[in-house]
C-alpha cells in the first residue's frame, strides 16, 4: 500500500519538476520565471521527502524558495524589466552559446551520475518504501552534520572561505568609491 | 498507517487550521480594538453581542458582502495567487507547534527549521501581491517589505541557533520536554529571547516595524488595490502570522505546554490542562503585540535597516559563540 502511494507521488513530484522547470525556462515575464522556478524547488523538496531526507528537503525549500529566489524577485521588482529591454537578448549566438553550454551541463551531470553508478538502480527504486530509512532519518541531522565538520572540514572550509570572498568582492565592485 | 488514523489526522488539521486559528485571529483583532480603545480612553467596539464579542463576525459578514473590484492594471493572474500565497504558509507554519503535551499535527525532527522554511515562503505573497497590483505604493510596499522579510530572518533563524545547542535538539516538542526537565531557556538565554522578539515583530509586519503599510507615506502598502475577500485574507495571514510566532516564542523560550511547580497528571485530563498552559502563555505573547503596537511609534526604514544589519545580526552571532563556549565548558 505505502509502495504504491509513494510511486505516485514520486511520479507527480517528477512531473511538478519537468514540468515546471520547462515553463520557467520558456517564460518571457521574468517574475513568472521566478515564480515556476520556485515551484519546482519545491517539487525537489517533495522527491527528498518521499526519501525521508526530511532535512534536505527543508533546506531546499529555505535556501532555494525561501532565500535565493526572493532576492531574485527582489531584483526583478527593482529593475522592472520592460518588453523592449528584452530585444537585447534575441539573437542566434546567444541561442547557440545557451543550447551548447545547457548540453555540457548535462553532459557532466550524465557522466558523474553513471560514474557513481545510479544508472544501474531501476529509476525509482531508491525511493519507494525503503523500509529502514525512515529510522535512520530520525539521526539524519547529526548524520550530515558530524562527517561534514569531522572527515570534510577543510573543503567545508574552503568552500566557505571562497563565498566569503565573493562577497567582500561584490561588494568592493558596488561601492566604487571607498573613502 | 490505518485508515482511520488518517481521519483523526485529518480531523486535526480541520480543527487547528479551520477552527482555531481563524477564530483566534478574530477575537485577535476585537481584542485589539478594545485594547487599543482602552489605551486611549474609549470604548471600542462594544455592541455587536456581549462586550462587542460578536463584532468579528459582522467584519466578516461585510467583507464577504463588499464588492470585488480588480483594477484594470494588475496582472491577473498573480494578483489572485498572491492573497492564498501570503495565508497558507501562516497555517502550514503551525503544523510542528506542539500545542499539547505529546501533540502536534505533524511530528517531524527537524521541525524548527521547517517553521522556517515555510515562513520563509511567506514573503512571496505579500512582494507579488505588491508587485501585481501595478502600482507605485503597492510595489513601494513589496519591496519594502521582501528587504524587511529576508534580513530579519537572518537575525530570527540565528537568535534559535542558541537554543539548538543547548538541547540539542531541532524536534520542538523534544525542546519543550528538555525545558520540562531542566527549566524555561528563557532563563538560559535571555538576550536571544530579546532578539528572536524583535526579529519576529518585523517578519510579522507589525508595529514598530509596519513599514510595508506605513499609512502617512505608502496609503495602505502591497494591499493598497485589494479589496473584499483578498483583502482579508491578507489581514487574516498577518494576524495567524501573529499566533504562530507568539506560539513559536512560547514553544522555544518559555516550556510550551509546561506548568512550572506542578506535575501534570497522566491521561487526558493532564494533556488537556496542557493544551491550557500553552493557549494562555499564547496569549500573553498576543497581547504583548497589541500592547506593543499602541505603545510605540513606527521605525524609519533606514533605523529598522540599521537596527537589523549593524546591531541584531552581530549580536546574535555573538550569543551564539558565547553559547557554544559555554556548552562546550560544561560539557567537559
Amino acid at each position: 500500500m505505502e509502495k504504491q502511494v509513494s510511486t505516485v507521488f514520486f511520479w507527480i513530484f517528477a512531473a511538478l519538476i519537468a514540468g515546471s522547470g520547462l515553463i520557467a525556462i520558456t517564460r518571457r515575464n521574468a517574475v513568472a520565471t521566478a515564480m515556476w522556478a520556485s515551484l519546482c524547488f519545491v517539487g525537489i523538496a517533495g522527491e527528498f521527502i518521499l526519501m525521508h531526507a526530511y532535512f534536505l528537503a527543508v533546506v531546499e525549500v529555505l535556501v532555494y524558495a525561501g532565500a535565493i529566489m526572493v532576492l531574485f524577485l527582489f531584483v526583478i521588482m527593482l529593475i522592472n524589466l520592460r518588453e523592449e529591454d528584452l530585444k537585447a537578448t534575441e539573437g542566434a549566438q546567444l541561442h547557440i552559446a545557451g543550447a551548447l553550454f545547457s548540453l555540457g551541463f548535462l553532459g557532466a551531470l550524465v557522466w558523474t551520475v553513471r560514474r557513481a553508478g545510479l544508472f544501474d538502480i531501476p529509476l525509482n527504486a531508491k525511493y519507494v518504501g525503503a523500509e529502514g530509512t525512515a529510522a535512520a532519518a530520525a539521526g539524519e541531522t547529526a548524520q550530515l552534520a558530524v562527517p561534514l565538520f569531522s572527515d570534510y572540514v577543510l573543503p567545508f572550509e574552503i568552500v566557505s572561505f571562497l563565498l566569503l570572498s565573493a562577497i567582500v568582492g561584490s561588494v568592493l565592485i558596488t561601492k566604487r568609491r571607498l573613502s | 498507517m490505518l485508515f482511520v488514523d488518517i481521519l483523526w489526522k485529518l480531523l486535526e488539521i480541520v480543527l487547528v487550521a479551520a477552527v482555531a486559528l481563524p477564530t483566534t485571529a478574530a477575537l485577535l483583532v476585537w481584542a485589539e480594538r478594545r485594547v487599543s480603545a482602552f489605551m486611549q480612553d474609549r470604548l471600542g467596539p462594544n455592541r455587536v453581542g456581549p462586550a462587542g464579542l460578536l463584532q468579528p463576525i459582522a467584519d466578516l459578514l461585510k467583507f464577504i458582502f463588499k464588492e470585488d473590484v480588480v483594477p484594470g492594471h494588475v496582472n491577473k493572474a498573480i494578483y489572485i495567487l498572491a492573497p492564498a500565497l501570503s495565508l497558507v504558509p501562516a497555517l502550514l507554519a503551525f503544523a510542528v507547534v506542539p500545542y499539547a503535551r505529546d501533540m502536534a499535527i505533524l511530528d517531524v525532527n527537524v521541525g524548527i527549521l521547517y517553521v522556517f522554511s515555510v515562513s520563509s515562503i511567506a514573503v512571496y505573497g505579500i512582494t507579488l501581491g505588491g508587485w501585481a497590483s501595478n502600482s507605485k505604493y503597492s510595489l513601494l510596499g513589496g519591496v519594502r517589505a521582501s528587504a524587511q522579510m529576508i534580513s530579519y530572518e537572518l537575525a530570527l533563524g540565528l537568535s534559535v541557533v542558541p537554543v539548538l545547542l543547548v538541547t540539542g535538539e531541532t524536534h520542538l516538542g523534544r525542546i519543550v520536554e528538555w525545558q520540562a526537565a531542566n527549566g524555561w531557556l528563557v532563563l538560559y538565554l535571555f538576550p536571544a529571547w530579546i532578539i528572536f522578539l524583535v526579529s519576529s515583530y518585523a517578519e510579522t509586519n507589525r508595529l514598530p516595524f509596519d513599514c510595508p503599510e506605513a499609512e502617512t507615506e505608502l496609503v495602505a502598502g502591497y494591499h493598497t488595490e485589494y479589496s473584499s475577500m483578498k483583502f482579508a485574507l491578507f489581514f487574516l495571514a498577518e494576524y495567524i502570522h501573529m499566533i504562530t510566532a507568539s506560539a513559536l516564542t512560547v514553544t522555544l523560550f518559555f516550556g510550551g505546554w509546561h506548568v512550572p511547580f506542578f506535575t501534570l497528571p497522566e491521561g487526558g485530563w493532564g494533556t488537556t490542562l496542557s493544551c491550557l498552559a500553552f493557549c494562555a502563555k499564547t496569549g500573553f505573547f498576543l497581547f504583548l503585540f497589541i500592547w506593543v503596537r499602541w505603545t510605540l511609534p513606527r521605525f524609519r526604514y533606514d533605523q529598522l535597516m540599521n537596527l537589523g544589519w549593524k546591531i541584531l545580526l552581530p549580536a546574535s552571532l555573538g550569543i551564539i559563540m558565547l553559547t557554544a563556549g559555554g556548552v562546550a565548558l560544561l560539557a567537559d
